[in-house]
């Protein structure tokens, strides 16, 4: 792997944001897929949905103009798109359960072969946060996962069972990777991609779950 | 025409007692009740269940009433977060009861009580750690959790506009779980930026009407307590 770099947060986000379709409504969760917002392609009109009741939020605006009602679910400031709308919570909710977000891009600690993700709590901690999570993955047309390939320890968070406290069962469709793109199908994992100077190989060896190598596998356009 | 403007926040508060549920609005820092909340610290309540999305940033809102010893359990979808580490303190020294729920299932939850509904199917959480200890049902091969109905004592309700009816309007992102907080309480409680004549508020534009609300305090508009940044 001497020429391989792993992808940063930026290249991940703008590999996902190259699945977003024009005309999408699609949630944002925090870290990396909030970053996907600055590689929409020219000319899509793909619109955020935030869980705290924004349809239609636009980029951050300048620091003189940021109003404290109007922020992202990460506290984040943000703007309206033109046609924007705002619902309350329990509306807000009824999109993402009711089958209106065509996806969701999550983060998450472990992602298992059957779709199956943890991302609310750490087996070692009393306290978790669920927010939002458990109800979008259980709605969304598509669960794109965004997350390192490995943790620090160089332990794989693409796993046969989860060990981590699950979010939402059988719901993710693609993971998007420091080094891989691999789809969850019936079969288990499918390899579709990897990052420049990775061979499937390395991907293998990074997975702790059966790995089936598609035939057109190809390379991120980093 | 019944009264439902109150002149202090002391009359605001007087259907509140030790131990009552009490639904509280809020997300980030906005659409928070601050000036009800303060007076209830002020009263020195005890005891309250609290139920609200988070468990409060810094000291504003659910943080608030942990730090001033009001709270015996929080219900809401994220008790942990940086800025705040009251909650984890109390919970881990088993000073403060947690129930978690997923957020949209905690909405629709009150939504359900509001609407006189016992609970309702949902799919948020089947399978997980939230799921223990509740029945689940299905229908068409889908499996659902039996929700309960999460009625409120009282609500405390941020709106930005109320009128003598106490027909609300909410500016921009602020209403989050305000609106089916206030259907789902049997004793709401409103603190209003702004009050405006009977008949000013465009009847098609209101977005939670006054059958909801029993009492109503104006604040005056106020910059949350904790933001440090520009406010207008």
């Amino acid at each position: 792997m001497s020429d391989s770099v792993r992808l940063d947060r930026n290249q991940i986000a703008k590999r996902v944001a190259a699945e977003l379709q024009d005309g999408w409504l699609v949630n944002l969760g925090l870290g990396i897929p909030t970053l996907a917002v600055n590689f929409i392609p020219e000319g899509y009109d793909v619109i955020f949905h935030s869980e705290n009741g924004i349809i239609g939020m636009g980029p951050q605006p300048a620091d003189e103009d940021v109003d404290t009602d109007l922020m992202s679910a990460g506290k984040g400031p943000v703007t309206l798109i033109p046609g924007a709308a705002f619902v309350h919570h329990a509306d807000s909710f009824a999109v993402a359960r009711g089958g209106r977000l065509d996806a969701a891009i999550l983060g998450a600690y472990q992602v298992s072969d059957n779709g199956d993700f943890a991302n609310w709590r750490l087996p070692n901690r009393h306290v978790g946060g669920i927010g939002g999570a458990m109800d979008i993955a259980v709605g969304a047309q598509q669960v794109f996962v965004t997350m390192s390939h490995t943790d620090k320890d160089g332990t794989s968070k693409l796993v046969e069972n989860l060990t981590y406290p699950l979010t939402t069962r059988a719901c993710v469709t693609k993971v998007f990777t420091d080094i891989a793109v691999i789809s969850v199908t019936p079969e288990g994992f499918v390899l579709d991609e990897v990052a420049p100077g990775f061979t499937p190989d390395d991907v293998i060896a990074a997975t702790a779950a059966r790995l089936i190598v598609s035939d057109s596998v190809s390379t991120i356009a980093a | 025409m019944k009264q439902k403007k109150v002149e202090t926040i002391e009359d605001a508060l007087d259907r509140i007692s030790d131990g009552d549920t009490v639904l509280v609005g809020g997300f980030g820092f906005s659409g928070i009740p601050e000036k009800l909340i303060d007076g209830v610290c002020e009263r020195g309540l005890r005891d309250l269940t609290i139920v609200n999305n988070s468990s409060g940033a810094q000291k504003l809102g659910v943080a608030k009433l942990l730090h001033n010893g009001c709270v015996g359990k929080v219900i809401c979808s994220f008790p942990w977060g940086r800025e705040s580490k009251i909650f984890t303190d109390l919970y881990e020294a088993g000073k403060v009861d947690l129930e978690i729920v997923p957020q949209g299932i905690l909405a629709e939850r009150m939504r359900a009580a509001g609407a006189g509904l016992g609970g309702i199917l949902s799919p948020s959480g089947v399978g997980t750690e939230i799921a223990e200890g509740k029945s689940t049902h299905e229908i068409d091969g889908v499996e659902y959790l039996i929700e309960a109905a999460l009625p409120g004592d009282i609500a405390l309700v941020k709106a930005t506009k109320v009128d003598p009816r106490g027909n609300l309007i909410y500016r921009l992102a602020s209403q989050n779980m305000n609106p089916v907080m206030a259907m789902a309480a049997k004793y709401t409680i409103v603190e209003a930026d702004e009050e405006v004549a009977l008949g000013d508020l465009d009847p098609e534009h209101i977005m939670t009407a006054g059958v909801f609300v029993d009492r109503y305090y104006v604040t005056g508009r106020y910059k949350p307590d904790g933001w440090d940044g520009a406010w207008s």
